[in-house]
């Protein structure tokens, strides 16, 4: 499996220099993500989920261990792929179509070849009709959906998502994360998924990883076996079975009180 | 109903003014009423227009100094952490020492032309325009940076794509309070020692007792300080329509 893996994690950990000392976000990390896999991470707040995104994107630099993606060394900020963070993080001054095109834009593609490209995944998240309206127009869920389009528009090998629901309401979590299910369909993606959400992380994901608290370890990676695509409303018995072990996990690490 | 209340309230103010000089039997020399400075303010309005305009070219050309200098300092100021800590206490210190007090040094300097107004009206708009422009510059969010470099985005893409815009509503609000009191530094520049403009006018009518036509001359630099700030608010709106807009919508509050 080693040989065919697109991310490869080698026990990397991450530490902080905090005034108080040395603070360790996460460490012991061993993870290998296939191509056109859907892997999501899921634990507690703090449990250094994040930075294990952000060092797989090289975006912060990782303490010990070894980070490959696609055989190479991560060493610098990746550009081969999509990111959507917390925040949709949109350009108050540029339309929806072209918050999308900004990818495009940034770098240097061509834009005949590619707006019909970002006006198809605008369609696909229901964001037809929206193409000029600006950010500000747009309810918090529409804007987190123009941020997937971005991150998706230049056809990049990975899609890396940081809680990306984090910041809306239950309904709209619910038919995101539909939306990203439909896309990842298509696509077939490497994705890696960031989430607090148990529900969520088996409904997406081909292998849930579920964290301790911090210090961030890997306590067991679960492989999800369900037929998709999946419906949070028509789920069978299995569903549950996930979410029941996961949570057990938790509970037996104290994340979840006991009841 | 709610834009017919900041007018009606003037209206209210100058009637019990006029009202007040009546009743009280005050003198003009002490408070003309307001009919008088009106009545005033047109009769000598070739003169009020004269030194309003040196008024406004020693303002115009000591903000656009200020303008001019100020931005690329704080581009300055806000890529290079050496440059800030060389620099920023300076600013401080400079800006610190009253303007007032500098201005007759000017005129020992420069003598009684353009120059010292145009240099204090320059030093007292200064100062804003550098912190919110470099407060703007601060204020991108670091996920943006992170996107911004997940995207391979070059030094000058993140500078002028994504840096610069986001840093415009706040250099603006600098460039409106700059705007308000540049109008104050050219007057105090021409306090000092002038042969022209509404400040020298000021001196004038007030040590002739003229006291109708010094309250035409305060008028005069109202309106023309009312309306470069509008001047600056209404680019606002045009190169930033997305920040306005926001605004004017949550304002509302029909979100």
């Amino acid at each position: 499996m080693a040989a065919e893996a697109y991310i490869q994690l080698d026990d990397v950990s991450k530490v902080y220099r905090a005034k108080a000392g040395q603070v360790e976000a996460c460490g012991e990390i061993n993870l290998d993500i296939r191509e056109s896999e859907f892997v999501a991470i899921v634990g507690p707040s703090g449990c250094g989920k994040t930075t294990i995104l952000k060092m797989v994107a090289g975006l912060q630099p990782r303490s010990s261990g070894s980070i490959t993606v696609g055989g190479r060394s991560v060493d610098r900020p990746q550009t081969d792929l999509g990111i959507v963070f917390q925040d949709a993080i949109l350009l108050d001054w540029r339309s929806v179509l072209d918050n999308v095109m900004l990818q495009v834009d940034i770098r240097n593609l061509d834009r005949a070849t590619y707006e019909p490209i970002a006006r198809h995944l605008l369609e696909l998240t229901g964001l037809k009709g929206f193409e000029h309206h600006k950010p500000f127009e747009l309810s918090g869920g529409m804007r987190q959906r123009v941020s997937i389009c971005r991150a998706l528009v230049h056809d990049p090998p990975l899609l890396l998502m940081d809680e990306p629901f984090g910041a809306l309401d239950a309904l709209t979590r619910e038919q995101i994360s539909m939306d990203i299910q439909r896309v990842w369909m298509e696509k077939r993606k490497t994705a890696l998924f960031i989430t607090h959400s148990i529900p969520e992380a088996v409904l997406l994901a081909d292998r849930v990883v579920v964290m301790s608290p911090r210090p961030g370890r890997i306590v067991e990676i679960i492989d999800i076996d369900l037929p998709r695509p999946r419906k949070l409303d028509s789920m069978p018995e299995k569903f549950s079975e996930y979410t029941g072990r996961i949570r057990s996990i938790f509970k037996a690490s104290g994340v979840l009180a006991m009841d | 109903m709610s834009k017919l209340s900041p007018l009606a309230g003037i209206l209210v103010f100058l009637a019990i003014w006029e009202l007040g000089v009546y009743l009280f039997n005050v003198p003009a020399y002490l408070m003309p009423p307001p009919t008088a400075v009106a009545k005033t303010f047109v009769q000598e309005f070739p003169k009020l227009l004269f030194h309003g305009w040196v008024t406004t070219y020693e303002m115009l050309l000591g903000y656009v100094l200020a303008v001019v200098i100020a931005i690329p300092l704080a581009i300055g100021i806000t890529s290079s952490h050496r440059f800030d800590r060389f620099i920023t206490p300076q600013l401080l210190f400079f800006q610190v020492v009253p303007k007032v007090a500098i201005a007759p040094l000017f005129l020992v300097w420069f003598g009684v032309g353009t120059t010292p107004k145009v240099l204090v009206a320059f030093l007292i708009s200064f100062f804003p325009i550098v912190i919110d422009a470099a407060v703007g510059l601060r204020s991108m969010s670091s996920e943006m940076t992170d996107l911004a470099r997940s995207m391979g985005a070059t030094r000058w893409q993140l500078f002028a794509r994504f840096r610069l815009p986001t840093s415009l509503p706040y250099l603006f609000s600098g460039l409106k309070v700059a705007a308000t009191l540049s109008v104050a530094g050219a007057v105090v520049g021409e306090f000092v020692g002038a042969d022209k403009g509404l400040g020298y006018l000021l001196l004038v009518t007030n040590s002739n007792m003229e006291t109708a036509l010094m309250f035409a001359t305060i008028v005069a630099l109202t309106v023309i300080g009312l309306v470069f700030f509008y001047v600056v608010e209404f680019l606002e709106a045009f190169l930033i329509p997305w920040h306005v807009t926001h605004r004017v919508r949550e304002g509302s509050g029909t979100m």
